[in-house]
C-alpha cells in the first residue's frame, strides 16, 4: 500500500525558493550551467551549500544536482599507479578505501578529521575542493600530495595542479562555466613519507590549526622533496615554501626540523585568530605540529616499503 | 514554485507526494509524513538530532532536500521498535543505562549508533566517542550514552 502525504501542510521553510534540476551527466551539467548562468549552483554533497542556504547566506535561483551522475563516483588507478577519484566520490568511501590507504596514505590519514561520520557519508571530495574553505583539510592535503584537478567546461577538459587551483578564501581557478570532475593523487613511492596533524576543540570540528606534510628521501638519506601545507593558517591553504627549501638537499636532523618548523610557523603562515585560538596560539600549534609531522614523515620515508 | 513528485520508502512504508524543491528532508518527514520522531535542533548540520538512515547510511536530514530522496529507502527512529514493550536492543540499553534525560537528542544518537554497531559490533569506548562526535546532548551527559552503547554492544552477536 502506498501512502500519500498524511499531513499536507505549508510549513515555514528555511532555504530560499529555487528551481531544482537533477543533472544526468557531465555534458548535461555543463549545458545547464550555460543556460542558467550565475544564478545557478552545483549541488554536490550539500554539506556546505545547504547550511549556507538554510541561513540564506546563499540564495541560488537554480540548483543543479550532481547526485544522480553515477559515473562521477569512483576510486580507480591510472596506468602509472596514481589514484584517480571522481569528484562525487563520498568522503566516507575514501576513508574506508584500502586503495586510498595504500596509494595516497596522506589523504587516507586526513579523512577522519573532516567533520563527522554522518557528514562524510554525503560530503564529496569535489565539493570540498571546489568550496575551498581555508580551514578545510582536503585543499591542504591535495597540495601536499601533489594532486591535480581535472576541470570540464564548454571548451573541453583541462588539468590544474593543486597548488594553482586555490585562489584564496572560497575561491578557485575554476571558471564560472567549468566544473571539477576528477582528482588524481600520484602514487607514493618507496621513499615517500607523510603525516597529517591537526588540533581541534573536538574531533570533527574545524581545526584551530593543521598541517599536511609529504617528504621524499634520496638514496643517500637526504631530503629530496618536501611539501608543508597548512589549514586555517591564512586566506587559503598556505604552503611553507621557504621551510621546505631549508629541508631539501639536507639530512633531516632534529635541529634542522626544528628550524624549518620555526620558519614556517613564525614567518610563512598568516593565521587570523578566532574565539577558540589566538594568533599566537595558532603559531604555537603550527610549530609543534610541524616538528611532529616532519619527524613522523621522515621516519616513514626511511622505513616505508612502497 | 514548481513542485516535484517523489516516491520514497520510510521504515518499509512507501510514500508518494509533491514537494517544493526547497523542502528539507527533515521537514518532509516531520510535517508532511507526520514522523516527528526525527528531531530538528540546529538545521545546519551541527547537532545531529535529525540523523536518519539513507539506504542504511547515517545522514543529516536537515542537509538534504526531500526531492533528493526520490527512490531511496529511509529509516527513522520510528522504525526501531515494533512496540513500546519490544524495544530495539539499543533503545533497551539506553533505557537501562539512563542514556537519555529529556530525549531530544536521542533519535539522532540512536540512528547514528545503529549503523555504527552493525558495522563495528565490538567497539572500544574511544571508537564510540568518535562515532557520536557529531551528536550534541545538552542534558544527559555523554557518559551514560557511551555506557548505553557499550551495554548494547555486549548483547550483540560477535
Ligand atoms: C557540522 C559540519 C562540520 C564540518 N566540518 C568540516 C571539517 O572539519 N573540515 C572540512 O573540510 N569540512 C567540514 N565540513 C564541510 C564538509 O566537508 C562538506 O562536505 C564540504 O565542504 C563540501 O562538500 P559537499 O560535497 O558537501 O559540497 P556542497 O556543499 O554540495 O558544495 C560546496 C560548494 O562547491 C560547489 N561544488 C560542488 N561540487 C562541485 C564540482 N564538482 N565542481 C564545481 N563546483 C562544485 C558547490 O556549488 C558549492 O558552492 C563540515 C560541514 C558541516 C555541516
Ligand atoms: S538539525 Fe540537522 S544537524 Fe542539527
Ligand atoms: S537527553 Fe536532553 S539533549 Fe540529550
Amino acid at each position: 500500500m502506498v501512502l500519500y502525504n498524511a499531513y499536507p501542510s505549508d510549513p515555514a521553510m528555511k532555504p530560499p525558493p529555487f528551481e531544482y534540476i537533477a543533472a544526468e551527466s557531465v555534458e548535461h551539467t555543463l549545458e545547464l550551467m550555460e543556460e542558467h548562468g550565475d544564478g545557478a549552483k552545483l549541488l554536490a554533497g550539500g554539506q556546505s551549500l545547504i547550511p549556507a542556504m538554510n541561513f540564506r547566506v546563499l540564495q541560488p535561483t537554480v540548483l543543479i544536482d550532481l547526485n544522480r551522475i553515477e559515473d562521477l563516483e569512483y576510486i580507480q588507478h591510472a596506468d602509472d599507479g596514481a589514484l584517480v577519484v571522481g569528484a562525487m566520490t563520498r568522503q566516507r568511501d575514501l576513508e574506508k578505501s584500502r586503495d586510498v590507504e595504500r596509494v595516497a596514505p596522506l589523504l587516507y590519514e586526513a579523512m577522519p578529521h573532516i567533520a563527522h561520520p554522518q557528514i562524510r557519508t554525503r560530503g564529496t571530495i569535489g565539493g570540498s575542493l571546489a568550496h575551498a574553505d581555508p580551514a578545510a583539510e582536503l585543499p591542504a592535503v591535495s597540495i601536499a600530495a601533489g594532486a591535480s584537478m581535472k576541470a570540464s567546461g564548454p571548451e573541453g577538459d583541462r588539468w590544474i595542479e593543486a597548488k594553482d587551483f586555490f585562489e584564496g578564501m572560497f575561491s578557485t581557478a575554476l571558471g564560472s562555466d567549468e566544473m571539477l570532475v576528477e582528482v588524481t593523487f600520484p602514487a607514493k613511492t618507496s621513499r615517500t613519507g607523510w603525516r597529517f596533524e591537526e588540533t581541534s576543540r573536538r574531533r570533527g570540528d574545524y581545526a584551530m590549526m593543521g598541517v599536511a606534510v609529504e617528504v621524499e628521501l634520496d638514496d643517500g638519506g637526504a631530503c629530496k622533496e618536501a611539501r608543508l601545507v597548512y589549514l586555517n593558517a591564512g586566506d587559503g591553504p598556505i604552503e611553507a615554501e621557504k621551510a621546505a627549501a631549508m629541508l631539501r638537499g639536507e639530512r633531516p636532523t632534529p635541529k634542522l626540523i626544528a628550524a624549518a618548523a620555526a620558519q614556517a610557523a613564525d614567518h610563512e603562515i598568516d593565521p587570523m585568530g578566532n574565539v577558540h585560538a589566538s594568533i599566537d596560539f595558532q603559531r604555537h600549534l603550527a610549530r609543534v605540529q610541524t616538528e611532529r609531522a616532519l619527524v613522523k614523515a621522515f621516519d616513514r620515508a626511511a622505513n616505508s616499503k612502497a | 514554485m514548481e513542485t516535484h513528485a517523489i516516491t520514497l520508502t520510510v521504515n518499509d512504508q512507501t510514500y508518494r507526494g509533491e514537494v517544493e524543491p526547497r523542502m528539507l528532508l527533515s521537514d518532509y518527514l516531520r510535517h508532511e509524513l507526520g514522523l516527528t520522531g526525527t528531531h530538528v535542533g540546529c538545521e545546519h548540520g551541527v547537532c545531529g538530532a535529525c540523523t536518519v538512515l539513507l539506504d542504511g547510511q547515517p545522514v543529516r536530514s536537515c542537509l538534504m532536500f526531500a526531492v533528493q530522496a526520490e527512490g531511496y529507502e529511509l529509516s527513522t527512529v520510528e522504525g526501531l521498535a515494533s512496540s513500546a514493550e519490544d524495544l530495539h536492543p539499543l533503545q533497551q540499553a539506553f533505557w537501562e543505562a539512563h542514556g537519555l534525560q529529556c530525549g531530544f537528542c536521542t533519535p539522532g544518537f540512536l540512528m547514528t549508533l545503529v549503523p555504527f554497531l552493525a558495522e563495528n559490533p565490538q567497539p572500544t569506548e574511544r571508537e564510540i566517542r568518535e562515532a557520536i562526535s557529531g551528536n550534541l546532548c545538552r542534558c544527559t551527559g555523554y557518559q551514560n550514552i557511551v555506557a548505553a552503547a557499550l551495554l548494547a554492544a555486549e548483547g550483540m552477536p560477535e
